[in-house]
């Protein structure tokens, strides 16, 4: 019973009864094919009459909303170019005032006499950081997504659902405020804990103090790309062609199965997507982990201890401090953010892209 | 390999709606039998009933029995994978897996049955598609996708993909509605390769194909919508059409059907 999700309830055996049309009786369908004509008007000057045919028009709505689209073009276009410009001009200057190397030195001074800052520390934290999320989040959200689409309920299903879109509308500083004042508590016990039975495991070591760590930013961020992730799978898995499941039922697919011939092949680029949208939002995320993380710039693969940083939650945190330099160099490390971002986006198009001959002939 | 079917009262229902109604037919092994009736009349339900392939809708169920040589499929102890494995079904609209290719198409039944090795795979696939007529077309593009076919080659993919894991019966449920003429005389061609090895049940719309491939013909009919099909004859072929004993079925198969 209710193997398939319940919007299939009528797909199987629908398409039948379409094609059966002409099974009818022929006199009925003959009398109605011969309706029509009888209003027909003879002869006339219909649309499909004789004489020359209509000019075109010289301006006409098509054209007008041609040149609309056009223009709105050109002016994304120009406003990005603009953007990029006046970015790469604050940068530069602050980039030839740095007097260490930007890409390996562990410090963000961009704001004393002798500029001393380096992007390394930041970059690390953010990929990592959201690197974990995702490792967290992209489980929970594929099975989230397949229990909605293919295993709950329908009521269940849908308010469920709704839960996790109503999740996704949390603003993030609610979540960072949730993560240092509530959920740090947990996290400092589970990663005493670790470091008590799992020290000897660099990731786990260290002698504390625990707590404000990669650790809690990277739960909170997980917890807030999870809704994302889950309500674009679900949509995808919703979307796989009921043919496609029954087919893998009828040869004796269990329905786990199932989901596993039929569904997520189905829906992969649409899970790849989803989970680049996610990695984009936890790249960029910048208040929830600027109040979650431990603010310092070293490179460390220690999870647990406090620590961690990223460079949206740097360029939060000393903003405000900055002068001209600082600012500078707070645009240059959003400038890598930016460049971070692109190449995952790239990469991403490339996975899909590579499997394209059989994504296309699936949709 | 193939198997006889004996249904008994079969009786199935969409949640409170009874679409067919006490329907009792024996088909042997290796025939052909093919289903006719005007549309409505539940022969795909019927169909569906036999690889237990009705229940996978929400709030549908059969009731009475159905057995393959003897044993009952809607027994509690039954696995249903195992029925549908050894009753395999053809769909009306070619449905192959569209993210695979067409080896891996035609395996994937046997990858469900745990089968791991090249080489078995290989030789399966091979003798499958040989099966299905489709070989000489496709040997030298197996990885390309499954669904770059023609409708007719994709229907017959679909037939290597559920011959490949060697079931007892072959359901097909209108299965060259949806091609074109040439594509059909094919895959009537394979139907009469096939039950040397099958025991095959169609469903069709169109009577000169019951009439072509067809050994045992069984005619459904319903009195009113709303009302349950029911089995009105069921006989060889060749008796339906010359000479059926139901004046309905005369009716129906003469085009006089109202
Ligand atoms: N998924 C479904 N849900 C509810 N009723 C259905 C469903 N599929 C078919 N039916 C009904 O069951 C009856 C038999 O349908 P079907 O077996 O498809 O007939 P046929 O294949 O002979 O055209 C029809 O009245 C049809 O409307
Ligand atoms: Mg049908």
């Amino acid at each position: 019973m209710g193997e398939t999700p319940h919007r299939s309830a009528d797909a199987g055996t629908g398409g039948t009864r379409v094609t059966e049309g002409h099974e009818r009786p022929t006199g009925a369908s003959a009398r109605v094919a011969e309706a029509p004509v009888s209003t027909r008007t003879p002869g006339g000057t219909g649309l499909g009459g004789g004489g020359a045919l209509p000019r075109a028009r010289a301006f006409g709505a098509e054209r007008a909303f041609r040149g609309l689209t056009l223009a709105a073009g050109t002016v994304v276009l120009v406003i990005i170019a603009a953007i990029a410009v006046f970015l790469v001009a604050k940068a530069v200057p602050a980039l030839r005032a740095d007097t260490e190397n930007f890409w390996t030195f562990e410090g963000w001074f961009p704001n004393d006499a002798e500029p001393k800052f380096g992007i390394g520390a930041l970059a690390f934290g953010t990929v990592l950081t959201a690197a974990l999320a995702l490792l967290v989040a992209v489980p929970v959200a594929l099975g989230i997504a397949l229990y909605l689409s293919h295993y709950a309920p329908r009521r269940v299903g849908t308010t469920l659902g709704f839960l996790i879109d109503l999740l996704a509308a949390v603003p993030s500083v609610v979540f960072g405020l949730w993560g240092r004042e509530i959920f740090l508590r947990p996290v400092h016990d589970f990663s005493i804990w670790l470091n008590k039975y799992f020290s000897w495991i660099p990731l786990f070591g260290g002698e504390g103090p625990f707590g404000k760590s990669i650790l809690l930013g990277s739960l909170v961020l997980a917890i807030m790309v999870l809704p994302i992730i889950t309500s674009l799978s679900r949509e995808v898995f919703l979307q796989t062609p009921t043919a496609n499941e029954e087919a893998a039922l009828a040869l004796g697919a269990t329905r786990w199965e199932m989901l596993r011939t039929a569904v997520l092949p189905y829906g992969r680029p649409g899970i790849i997507a989803a989970v680049m949208l996610g990695l984009g939002r936890a790249l960029g995320e910048t208040i929830a982990l600027a109040m979650t993380l431990g603010i310092t710039f070293n490179i460390s693969f220690n999870l647990i201890e406090n620590g961690g940083n990223s460079i949206a939650a740097n360029i939060a945190n000393t903003f405000g401090e900055a002068n001209e330099t600082g600012r500078g160099a707070l645009i240059a490390s959003g400038l890598v953010l930016f460049a971070i971002t692109l190449i995952v986006n790239i990469t991403a198009r490339v996975i899909i892209y590579r499997r394209r001959e059989f994504t296309e002939s699936a949709a | 390999m193939a198997k006889r079917i004996e249904a008994s009262n079969v009786t199935a229902y969409y949640g409170a709606f009874k679409a067919i109604e006490n329907i009792n037919i024996t088909v042997e092994p290796k025939t052909v039998t093919a289903l006719i009736g005007p549309s409505g009349c539940g022969k795909s339900t019927f169909l569906r009933s036999i690889n237990r392939m009705h229940e996978v809708l929400p709030g549908a169920r059969v009731e009475g029995s159905l057995t393959i040589d003897d044993q009952d499929i809607y027994d509690r102890d039954v696995d249903v994978t195992a029925v549908r494995r050894m009753i395999g079904m053809v769909f009306q609209r070619p449905n192959p897996f569209p993210t695979m290719s067409i080896y891996e198409n035609v395996v994937a039944g046997l990858r469900l049955n745990g089968v791991r090795k090249k080489s078995i795979l290989d030789e399966a696939a091979e003798k499958a598609l040989r099966s299905a007529n489709l070989w000489d077309e496709v040997m030298d593009r197996l990885g390309k996708p499954g669904a770059g076919l023609s409708g007719g080659q994709q229907q017959r993919l679909c037939i290597a993909r559920t011959i490949a894991v060697e079931p007892q019966v072959v359901l097909m449920d209108e299965p060259c509605s949806a091609l074109d003429p040439i594509s059909t005389l094919a895959i009537e061609d394979l139907m009469f390769q096939l039950k040397d090895k099958f025991t095959i049940i169609i469903v069709t719309h169109n009577m000169q194909q019951a009439a072509r491939v067809s050994d045992r013909t069984a005619f459904f009919s319903i009195e009113k919508t709303g009302d349950p099909g029911r089995l009105i004859e069921y006989d060889n072929t060749q008796k339906i059409f010359s000479n059926p004993s139901q004046k309905k079925t005369e009716d129906y198969i003469t085009g006089r059907f109202g």
